[in-house]
């Protein structure tokens, strides 16, 4: 897969971004477009500000230079525009985030009546088609401390979609998971993919990468130091910090 | 290393081995399980053997349950007619005596309110409306003025209604204040803050006493001249601040426990800070706190105590008050040890309902 050029105006923009936490440089003049429907995968080793970026998306960070435009809408202190993009912005963490005193289908409906104003039965049948897509409809009735890690994530992939997100950020989704729930996680990112949604994963599953994405980044130490669609970047990545870490996370 | 294998299956499930049962067993395990249980179950059962037929004589078999003062100087035992004798006194403190079925009434439905509300399977919006009106209710009997009753001032008021009502409106103002000064003290507009912690450190700063007096003494002088409050409204306003400080430490260790990802999932779903501290943050962080608010509840019922100081008579102010009649002045400790019981019954109740509450907790819901 290879990017196409698109004429529109593009889903993400992040143009010489800066963030410090501290005195800590942890993002440095990031610059990434990401166009509709497209699908970014981004790697790199751990501490080099992968997470921090995607998490400066919906504002979950703050960043301090440059400039972030979602949708057209900038990010800045404005609550109201912070809150307009969350409204276009599904997030997915490591750690499910589920509300734990909610049953799965609170967790869902809970989003979409509250912000959006959704009557509750509307907002009940639209949990149900989309727990039926993540494949665990008969778990709605549940808590989530009642379900096993990939089934959780499912539930947070359902509930971020519950909010018809334009974008969909991913950040380390199977990190926190057994091996064996890895891949019913991914196939349901696999499927959100083929639906067009416009996804951001920062993942370790290459494999995965290989078969959904547009577009690579490869970031280290708070820079992106290579983009690339996945072909040329699995074949011949051109800087030497991306070889020695594709060799590191593919050896094994 | 060679390894082996085993088919599944092959090796065959076996039902857990048995623990010992049987009262005999029981006695053993619970006070002859070692030397040193031994000991203690002689000594404690000696030291029974010593008191229990003493405290017997006194307080049943030689005891007087009526009659005049003088019945009982010539008595070898407890007293109780003091209670027989002062009981109207003692319940209703200073509220006219032929009054005195309005308070009852008042009492009975907001006690039966409350044992209604223990239960889970009640607690609703309409709940919460049932207390309004019972509240209403006992409020318009305790004051009179209307319907034809006559009107009693908050001066007159006294006894368990008072003791009742100041406990009640103590929670009931202080759970919100206290909920409120927690969010408060976490906020990051920096003016809350520092006002909430003021009220909170000042707060817990001082003795309850000094508490009472200032709203007792030092408020009316802030007001404007010809606006006076009510001497039990300024007690209530004291107790109310004083139970919300100590009660929003324990709420804010509750809202400390909660992880962060919580707030970030609402956030990223796009919840305002209301909506998420409301649906997200606060139900969890109370539901962790249970246990020790009930613990500060509990102490909120016996801090109504502290309300005589103002010159309030609350039930044992009331008793106080009773024991003061030279026929009966000697019979003082009788009256206190009816006090005391009925304290103990309404704290003993609350504490074991917590520890039901905790147990249910910890039971459900895995979380």
């Amino acid at each position: 897969m290879s990017r196409e050029p698109e004429t529109s105006q593009p889903m993400i923009e992040l143009r010489e971004v800066n963030k410090w936490f501290g005195d800590f440089h942890v993002l440095r003049d990031i610059n990434l477009t990401v166009r509709r429907g497209e699908r970014v995968v981004v790697c790199g080793p751990s501490g080099s500000g992968k997470s921090t970026m995607i998490r400066c998306i919906n504002r979950l960070e703050a960043h301090q230079e440059g400039t972030i435009i979602v949708d057209g809408t900038e990010l800045t202190d404005d609550l109201r525009r912070i809150e307009a993009v969350r409204r276009e912005v599904g997030m997915v963490f490591q750690s499910f985030n589920l509300f734990p005193h909610m049953t799965v289908i609170e967790n869902l409906v809970l989003g979409p009546t509250l912000v959006q104003r959704m009557s509750a039965r509307d907002a009940e049948e639209q949990a149900m088609a989309l727990l039926a897509r993540v494949k665990i409809p008969e778990q709605s009735r549940k808590f989530p401390g009642q379900l096993s890690g990939g089934q959780q994530q499912r539930v947070a992939i359902a509930r971020a979609l519950m909010m018809k997100p334009k974008v969909m950020l991913f950040d380390e989704p199977t990190s926190a998971l057994d091996p064996e729930m890895i891949s019913e996680v991914l196939d349901a990112m696999v499927e959100l993919a083929a639906d067009g949604m416009t996804m951001m994963v920062v993942t370790h599953e290459m494999g995965f990468a290989r078969q959904v994405a547009n577009l690579m980044v490869f970031m280290d130490d708070g820079e992106i130091i290579e983009t690339a669609a996945p072909d040329a970047f699995f074949a011949s990545p051109r800087s030497e910090r991306t070889k020695l870490f594709l060799s590191q996370i593919l050896s094994h | 290393m060679a390894g082996t294998a085993t088919s599944i299956g092959s090796i065959p499930r076996r039902p857990a081995p048995r623990a010992r049962s049987g009262a005999l067993n029981w006695v053993h395990l619970r006070f002859f399980n070692g030397a040193h249980n031994v000991v203690f179950t002689l000594a404690i059962a000696w030291a029974l053997v010593l008191v229990v037929p003493d405290v017997l004589r006194w307080a049943v078999l030689d005891a007087v349950w009526t009659g005049p003062g003088s019945a009982c100087r010539t008595a070898a035992g407890a007293c109780w007619a003091i209670v027989a004798e002062k009981y109207r006194l003692i319940l209703f403190g200073t509220y006219p005596y032929e009054e005195h079925w309005r308070a009852t009434i008042a009492m009975a439905i907001i006690i039966a309110l409350a044992i209604v509300s223990a239960f889970e399977r009640f607690w609703s919006y309409a709940l919460f409306a049932a207390w309004v009106a019972v509240l209403g209710v006992a409020m318009t009997l305790m004051f009179g003025g209307v319907f034809g009753l006559a009107s009693v001032g908050t001066h007159q008021w006294g006894g368990l209604p008072l003791t009742l009502l100041i406990f009640i409106g103590t929670v009931v103002g202080g759970l919100p204040l206290a909920v409120l000064l927690a969010l408060g003290r976490r906020s990051e507009l920096p003016v809350v803050k520092a006002l909430c912690v003021g009220v909170i450190e000042i707060t817990r700063g001082v003795p309850l006493i000094t508490v009472l007096f200032m709203a007792s003494l030092m408020l009316p002088l802030f007001m404007p001249e010809g606006v006076t409050i009510d001497k039990l409204l300024r007690a209530q306003l004291g107790m109310i601040i004083f139970f919300a400080a100590y009660a929003a430490e324990i709420v804010r260790g509750g809202l400390q426990a909660i992880p962060f990802g919580q707030t970030e999932a609402a956030n990223a779903i796009g919840l305002n800070y209301w909506q998420r501290t409301r649906r997200i943050i606060l139900p969890q962080a109370l539901r962790i706190v249970i246990p020790p608010l009930m613990n500060d509840i509990i102490r909120a019922f016996k801090n109504t105590t502290f309300v005589s100081i103002v010159g309030l008579f609350d039930v044992l102010g009331a008793t106080s008050a009773a024991i003061q009649d030279p026929e009966w002045v000697l019979f003082a400790p009788e009256a206190y040890l009816f006090i005391f019981a009925l304290y103990f019954v309404f704290c003993f109740t609350m504490s074991k309902y917590s520890e039901s509450v905790e147990r249910k907790l910890a039971a459900g819901r895995n979380f």
